[in-house]
């Protein structure tokens, strides 16, 4: 049986309490808005660019725990990253989120994304841990709708 | 804390303990926990009976209705037909051509917006509805809003979750052709007083539908007493299958409009210049309609005929006024939705804590509950919240059911400290 402590690890109850970067950027390069059908969850994601250089980053809306402290700790590690290194690293998070509960984890660059692997078990809650994520691509990408974890 | 698993009124004994055994599904366990199942709302349990009348509906009378010559054909025809006079008795309505077998409740409100809104309304004129609805009693009036030029008009609620009525009556003007009101609140629970509703509306001559999707597992219902002119109400959620529901309209009503899908069995003759159409309700049935789903509701029909309906509304009265009190009494928890007419649902939430993840622990404990915004955002954003936590309650959820939810509540409070 999967235990709550996985899911609900400190760092998260931390970052969801307290979360980092959690303000707009004014003015923003970019920013999107990502949503959640399911839960109704909204968040705004910005950033500040310098060339290909996340100089800022940072998140505004409401959700539940997971998905706010996705925003903190994926705003966290990727300010001073490339794009080319926020892509990857969040190839890394999907595959970590979404891999079968039985094959071991890559810890690779994660760090302390690390804390998420108990998501993988709650299959409905990975779209609340990746909606940051999604959302921070529709900005990078500077797409103008609004993205949807459907 | 109380064990109370029956509860006496007149003279009769509503013993929820031989009621549950009805419903196997009541004896599972869910992460090694037994079930606690307390989202009645989203969709009900069936009894066992619903269960082994559908499977012998397949197993031994399956064929299509209204056309073999076949003894088959013979006995499903005359299981659906049956079906559909059970559904007449149950909601006493005058005659059975005004039972017309949907899918579900949003088919049915579908149906009457494109056959009956369509037909009947132009630019300018006016759809009034409430800020209760849900989503399927909002969505398909936009719809036609947006085809014929028509504007929805909404009566505002209280902080309660109770109608403004006061301010109902003035949006009903010489432009409002349509009035469209759910009868029980799904998010909330709150009861409309529809008969007020429809009265109001009948003075102008305005007709009116109720969406009865929720009011059909808690409340006896009769639309004649009612003099609505639409009913629309979902099988699964009377303890039937899904894919199944009952749209009731006045005969001249439905006469009058206009099919709402052409195909087979709605037609009684058909040439490539010009079809007839059948007679009601038939015209409205188009295609082979889901056969052992209107068996199963009709099943489901007769299990809650079985039942003592005014034992079974006090006990369910008994279970949320128990449920009201301990949840107003858990800490750090707010209810949502105090109307005093209410159905037995207890919308939440929890200072600080997101619905979502209250679903989660609750579910670990085996605790069966619905977050979010329960197809109704603008009730949820009329209140100020972004979800809520929902726990609905049917007669066959007990006191320590809501016992075992509040205790699962407290591991959430230990969660997250």
């Amino acid at each position: 049986m999967s235990d709550l402590r996985e899911l609900y690890q400190e760092v998260i109850l931390d970052h969801n309490k307290r979360p980092r970067n959690f303000r707009a950027i004014a003015p923003p390069s970019q920013k999107a808005e990502g949503f959640n059908p399911l839960c109704g969850d909204r968040i705004t994601v910005y950033v500040r660019m310098n060339g290909d250089l996340i100089e800022d980053v940072s998140f505004e809306g409401s959700g539940c725990a997971i998905s706010k402290a996705s925003g903190s700790l994926m705003t966290a590690a990727l300010k001073g990253r490339t794009v080319t290194e926020a892509d990857s690293l969040f190839q890394e998070f999907h595959t970590m989120v979404t891999s079968p509960a039985d094959v071991p984890i890559e810890t690779g660059r994660l760090d302390k994304l690390i804390v998420f692997s108990g998501v993988r078990e709650y299959p409905v809650r990975v779209k609340c841990a990746s909606l940051a994520w999604h959302t921070l691509r529709a900005a990078l990408e500077a797409r103008q709708d609004v993205v949807s974890t459907e | 804390m109380s064990t109370v698993t029956a509860v006496r009124t007149s003279g009769t004994v509503f013993d929820v303990r031989r009621i549950r055994q009805d419903f196997p599904i009541l004896a599972e366990t869910v992460h090694g926990k037994p079930l606690v199942y307390l989202d009645n709302a989203a969709t009900a349990q069936k009894p066992q009976i619903v269960i082994d009348r559908m499977v012998r509906s397949l197993a031994e009378e399956n064929a299509n209705i209204h056309r073999g010559v076949h003894l088959l054909s013979e006995r499903a025809t005359k299981s659906f037909e049956d079906a559909r006079a059970k559904v007449r008795k149950f909601i006493n309505a005058a005659d059975l051509g005004e039972i017309v077998f949907v899918r579900g409740t949003t088919e049915a409100i579908n149906l009457v917006a494109a056959s009956f809104g369509r037909t009947r309304m132009k630019a300018g004129d006016e759809i009034v509805i409430s800020a209760l609805e849900h989503h399927s009693n909002i969505v398909p009036w936009q719809l036609l809003a947006e085809q014929v030029g028509a504007r929805i008009r909404v009566i505002p609620m209280t902080d309660a979750g109770e109608l403004r009525m006061e301010e109902y009556e003035p949006l009903l003007t010489p432009r409002t052709k349509l009035v469209s009101v759910v009868h029980v609140s799904n998010s909330l629970g709150t009861i409309n007083p529809v008969r007020d509703i429809v009265a109001m509306a009948h003075a102008r001559d305005i007709p009116v539908m109720l969406d009865g999707a929720q009011a059909v597992p808690h409340l006896a219902v009769d639309v004649q007493a009612l003099d609505c002119d639409f009913y629309a109400f979902s099988g699964h959620k009377m303890f039937g299958p899904t894919g199944v529901g009952v749209l009731y309209g006045k005969r001249a009503l439905l006469e009058a409009m206009p099919p709402y899908q052409g195909g087979g069995d709605m037609i009684s003759s058909v040439t490539f210049e010009k079809s007839e159409y059948n007679v009601i309700p038939h015209k409205f049935e188009a295609g082979t309609p889901n056969i052992t789903g209107a068996v199963g509701l009709g099943t489901a029909i007769d299990y809650l005929a079985g039942l003592d309906r005014t034992a079974m509304e006090t006990y369910e009265q008994d279970l949320l006024a128990y449920g009201t009190e301990r949840l107003s009494a858990a800490p750090g928890v707010r209810l949502v939705g105090t109307a005093a007419e209410k159905a037995s649902v207890l919308s939440f939430v929890m200072e600080g804590i997101h619905p979502h993840d209250i679903g989660t622990i609750l579910d670990q404990e085996g605790v069966a509950i619905r977050t979010g915004h329960h197809c109704t955002q603008p009730v949820m954003f009329r209140l100020g919240v972004p979800a809520t936590a929902r726990a609905s309650l049917a007669f066959y959820n007990t006191r320590e059911e809501i016992d075992t939810l509040i205790a699962a509540l407290g591991k959430v409070r230990e969660i997250f400290g």
